[in-house]
């Protein structure tokens, strides 16, 4: 019960902003459609065997020879954009959670060894991390992603390597705080192994900022990846995500067929905003310096 | 007797938070003569410095000026229209701050920052600008002035930045200057001497002084009247000399007997028990009860003031004033 | 000063040797630019050829050092697609892409710094918050879809400006530049509202943030004390004390910006070099995808530099312990 006081009392300030609350009733509406999304969706847009190319390019409204209305139009290859999009927002969802979890993992890691250990490797490591960060993310990201290759993996890979200097340099900012204060000290004394003080009692108290980046990562590796697919470095054709929905559609848009392009980029805006939102109000509940 | 220069009448500041009324300032009245130096003591939180915004209308939301009147030469300041109290601001009515490190600007010279004071009542070209300003610089005792015109703030001492923040107040020879607990970031000796040229220049400009402050040794060195606040109020009032012979509040009692200069040598000092009081909180009735040696059942109304002659009090239970 | 400069200089070769290693790394040894080199078809005798004029035989630390002591020289090899000297290629491509960016950028600053000076000093009024939820779907917006809805709504429905391009240009100094033409400035006019949207959601953050923080501080208080109006206070006290950390993301932003110009130049086909880093990619043009990223990064050094002066020019603190 104590262990849920800090969360409890976290939520009830949480609440009382409205629209952060409605932000995160949609991102837990998105990620349930994207869970459920094989469930919901009148076609699987993957399965290129069952596209009828009759039906491409359909305003929405369209009944296609599916027999079922496409709510919001269909595609240059006849896929019902409503499905493509739940499908595309699955993979969104997939790949910028996993993309932030692999590079929070790794960035917190590598900054509270850093702020730990001290000295020269300390200064190694950091010094990596600034001289990555003065990188724009999104050249990185290019440049991996035409490397390795397409595929899930190889974006998941590319996203991360942008992202995780991100969480390196704030777990090294608060674990560099925390290891002055005099607990760590006294933890350090004790004959606890150093590894168990960096796990049980430095990082623990980093989390807060490490949160905040998290969410401002997820949505900007949600981001990334669709600009990355939209680019036409990203993921396969066969297994089209928001971004490359979005570039098909390019050409169409201007003969007026807005929907192909437009649909998925609002769902994908939705998606972002919805998270950073929520990031927003979170990064203002842990801010120290806005407590009143 | 001539009409006040200043006349402060049931003074009320309140700040208003998400679901309480913070009433900072609750009701206060004073007067202040034409090159007076009064003094207005108290604790932090007492609302001294909320007074002193108050008179020059600088109270930021979530606060307000709910009640009450300032009168500067009649003219009334609570209510008037920004333009014409900024037209004031500066010329009738200055203020020197506490911390010399925060108030200058860190990223313009010290002549930018006295001609933009300047330029804010008259114009003045950047020639003239720049000679009035190393003339006051020069007058608030800052050695070699003209030179260091173009200096930056971190270039200059405490005490000279301090000097510098005195210098701007002073610029169009106001008729009252407030100053919250200008010498209280100080060092102790340079804290002196600002005192000392302090109360030397408004003498010599005929400028009235109040001087806001938490520490009684100071302002009993500076002021002829005393003003001490409790809680928003002002809960004694009269001439310095009188009140620190003989006080009549327990509170203003309790200040006296905790400065050290009282104290037997080797002895505790005393301190007055309990806590300020916090004004979301406040007790019902007077605000010093709780910590208050004499306080009894009829300290759970408020008290009004009584005057005597120069001199008054919000109590109950007043100390015995012996002779006055 | 000049033992500053010094330092400066020698701290720029080592992280520019650095990044040439990661480059190196990350470009010449994952995945055989054979096959782009060579047509499948092609003899024994002409693959081998290639890859020792390439040098591609041997190993890859002596790859490296040959690839440095080119650099060294200037010499960044010969675009594969082009079949022309990379530097003159990604110079040439370098002006328009210069011109979108300092566009975009300037009018992020521009705008965005009063609207959120304003956003910061009356925090609570309609129009603050109006301004502080555009700045989250600025935040939010993918640049790329918000390119595409820019010329939906102004080049296919409206048909104001032109949907791509560079238009007319004039050559100045041996360069083309569209914004000395009113044909040009249009064809600039949405790749550069494009580029800045989420640059101007930033700025506005920024200075909001800034102004809410000093509009409370003793120096604003004495500057009113003082008889100082409103519009003095944001205009010589306010504005210089935020325009440090401004000028900080500025720095960091516009080369942040250059990269994203990819996105914006793909989109409104922008002949700069955005455009060309995106097909060397699919072409695996590997010497031009080199040379951009080395460009890149010596101008993310050039522009920290620039940020140190401007600091010293703003900060008469930071000056003093020169």
């Amino acid at each position: 019960m104590d262990a849920d006081a800090p969360f409890l009392r976290f939520w009830a300030a949480f609440r009382e902003n409205r629209i952060a609350l409605v932000a995160l009733a949609v991102i837990v509406a998105i990620a349930l459609l994207a869970v459920l999304a094989p469930l919901i969706a009148p076609q699987d847009p993957y399965d290129l065997g069952r596209l009828v190319l009759s039906d491409a390019r359909r305003p929405p409204g369209h009944v296609g020879s599916g027999g079922y209305v496409h709510w919001l139009g269909t595609d240059a290859q006849g896929r019902d954009l409503f499905s493509a999009i739940l499908y595309g927002l699955r993979i969104s969802v997939l790949i910028g959670v996993a993309a932030g979890i692999v590079a929070f993992v790794i960035g917190a890691t590598m900054g509270a060894t850093a702020a730990f250990a001290g000295g020269r490797s300390e200064m190694l490591i950091m010094r990596f991390v600034d001289l990555q960060l003065s990188l724009p993310a999104i050249l990185l990201a290019l440049v991996l992603a035409a490397v390795l290759g397409q595929g899930r993996l190889q974006m998941i890979a590319a996203l991360v390597a942008a992202q995780y200097a991100y969480f390196a340099r704030t777990a090294h900012g608060a674990a560099a705080t925390e290891r002055a204060k005099d607990y760590v000290e006294a933890a350090l004394s004790t004959p606890l192994p150093a590894r168990t003080v960096l796990f049980r009692h430095i990082l623990p108290n980093c989390l807060p900022p490490l949160i905040v980046v998290a969410t401002v990562q997820v949505a900007n590796a949600i981001a990334l990846e669709a600009t990355l697919s939209f680019l036409g470095v990203g993921l396969p054709v066969t297994e089209p995500s928001l971004g490359m929905l979005i570039a098909n559609g390019f050409q169409y848009l201007l003969s007026g067929r807005y929907w192909i392009s437009i649909y998925p980029g609002v769902a994908l805006i939705i998606l972002i905003v919805a998270i950073n939102l929520v990031g927003d109000q979170v990064r203002d509940q842990l801010n120290p310096r806005l407590k009143r | 007797m001539s009409a006040p220069l200043l006349a402060v009448r049931d003074l009320a500041t309140h700040f208003f938070a998400r679901n309480a009324v913070l009433k900072a300032v609750d009701g206060v009245s004073f007067t202040l003569d034409a090159g007076e130096i009064l003094g207005l003591v108290g604790e932090s939180g007492s609302g001294k410095s909320v007074t002193g915004y108050s008179l020059l209308g600088l109270i930021d939301p979530p606060g307000r000026i709910v009640a009450g009147s300032v009168k500067l030469q009649g003219r009334e300041l609570v209510g008037l229209p920004t333009a014409e109290l900024r037209a004031l601001r500066g010329r009738r009515l200055a203020m020197v701050f506490q911390d010399p490190m925060t108030t200058l600007n860190p990223v313009l010279t010290i002549a930018a920052q006295i001609r933009l004071a300047i330029a804010a009542h008259e114009r003045v070209s950047a020639r003239a600008g720049r000679a009035r300003a190393a003339e006051v610089l020069t007058r608030v005792g800052i050695p070699d002035a003209a030179r260091r015109l173009d200096a930056y703030p971190h270039q200059f001492s405490g005490g000279m930045r301090q000097r510098v923040a005195i210098a701007v107040a002073l610029l169009n020879r106001p008729d009252v200057i407030i100053a919250d607990e200008p010498t209280t970031a100080l060092d102790v000796s340079i804290q002196a001497q600002i005192l000392t040229e302090m109360k030397a220049l408004v003498s010599e400009l005929g400028t009235a002084l109040i001087w806001i402050s938490h520490d009684l040794a100071v302002v009993s060195a500076l002021a002829s009247r005393i003003l001490v606040m409790y809680a928003g109020r002002i809960v004694e009032q009269g001439p310095t000399a009188s009140v620190l012979r003989a006080p009549r509040h327990p509170y203003t009692s309790g200040l006296l007997d905790s400065l050290p200069a009282r104290a037997e040598p080797g002895a505790m000092l005393r301190q007055i028990p309990g806590l300020p009081p916090t004004l979301a909180a406040l007790p019902p009735g007077c605000a010093f009860q709780p910590r208050c040696p004499r306080a009894d059942s009829l300290c759970g109304m408020a008290p009004q003031v009584t005057l005597t002659g120069v001199r008054g009090w919000r109590c109950h239970h007043p100390l015995d004033g012996g002779p006055p | 000063m000049l033992g500053f400069l010094i330092q400066r200089f020698l701290q720029a070769i080592v992280v520019l040797v650095v990044i040439a290693a990661l480059v190196f790394l990350g470009v010449f040894a994952i995945g055989n630019p054979i096959d782009v080199l060579i047509s499948p078809d092609a003899t024994q005798q002409i693959r081998l050829d290639t890859i020792a004029r390439y040098g591609l035989d041997q190993p890859l630390w002596q790859q490296y050092l040959a690839f440095l002591g080119r650099l060294a020289q200037g010499d960044l090899g010969r675009s594969f697609v082009f079949n022309m000297p990379v530097l003159d290629l990604v110079l040439s491509r370098l002006p328009a892409t210069l011109e979108l960016t300092l566009a975009a950028v300037a009018g992020a600053t521009l705008l965005g710094v009063p609207l959120g000076m304003f956003a910061g000093y009356r925090p609570h009024s309609k129009v603050a918050k109006l301004l502080m939820g555009l700045s989250i779907l600025g935040f939010s917006v993918p640049t790329f879809w918000i390119g595409l809805v820019l010329i939906l709504v102004f080049a296919v429905s409206l048909g104001w400006l032109p949907a791509g391009g560079r238009g007319e240009t004039v050559t100045v100094l041996g360069v083309e530049w569209s914004f000395l033409t009113l044909d040009g400035l249009k064809h600039l006019l949405l790749p550069a509202v494009n580029l800045s949207l989420f640059k101007l959601a930033m700025m506005m953050r920024l200075a909001r943030a800034g102004t809410r923080e000093i509009v409370l501080t003793d120096t604003v208080k004495f500057a009113r004390a003082s008889g100082q109006s409103e519009w003095t206070i944001l205009r010589h006290h306010v504005l210089p004390l935020i325009s440090i950390p401004i000028v900080t993301v500025f720095g960091l932003e516009f080369g942040s910006t250059l990269a994203f110009a990819v996105v914006t130049e793909t989109i409104f086909s922008w002949p700069g070099l955005g455009k060309l880093i995106i097909e060397s990619i699919q072409s695996l043009d590997r010497p031009v995808m080199v040379a951009y990223l080395m460009l890149v990064a010596c101008l993310f050094i050039v522009i920290n530099f620039l940020i140190d002066l401007a600091y010293a020019a703003l900060d008469p603190r930071i000056r003093a312990r020169r």
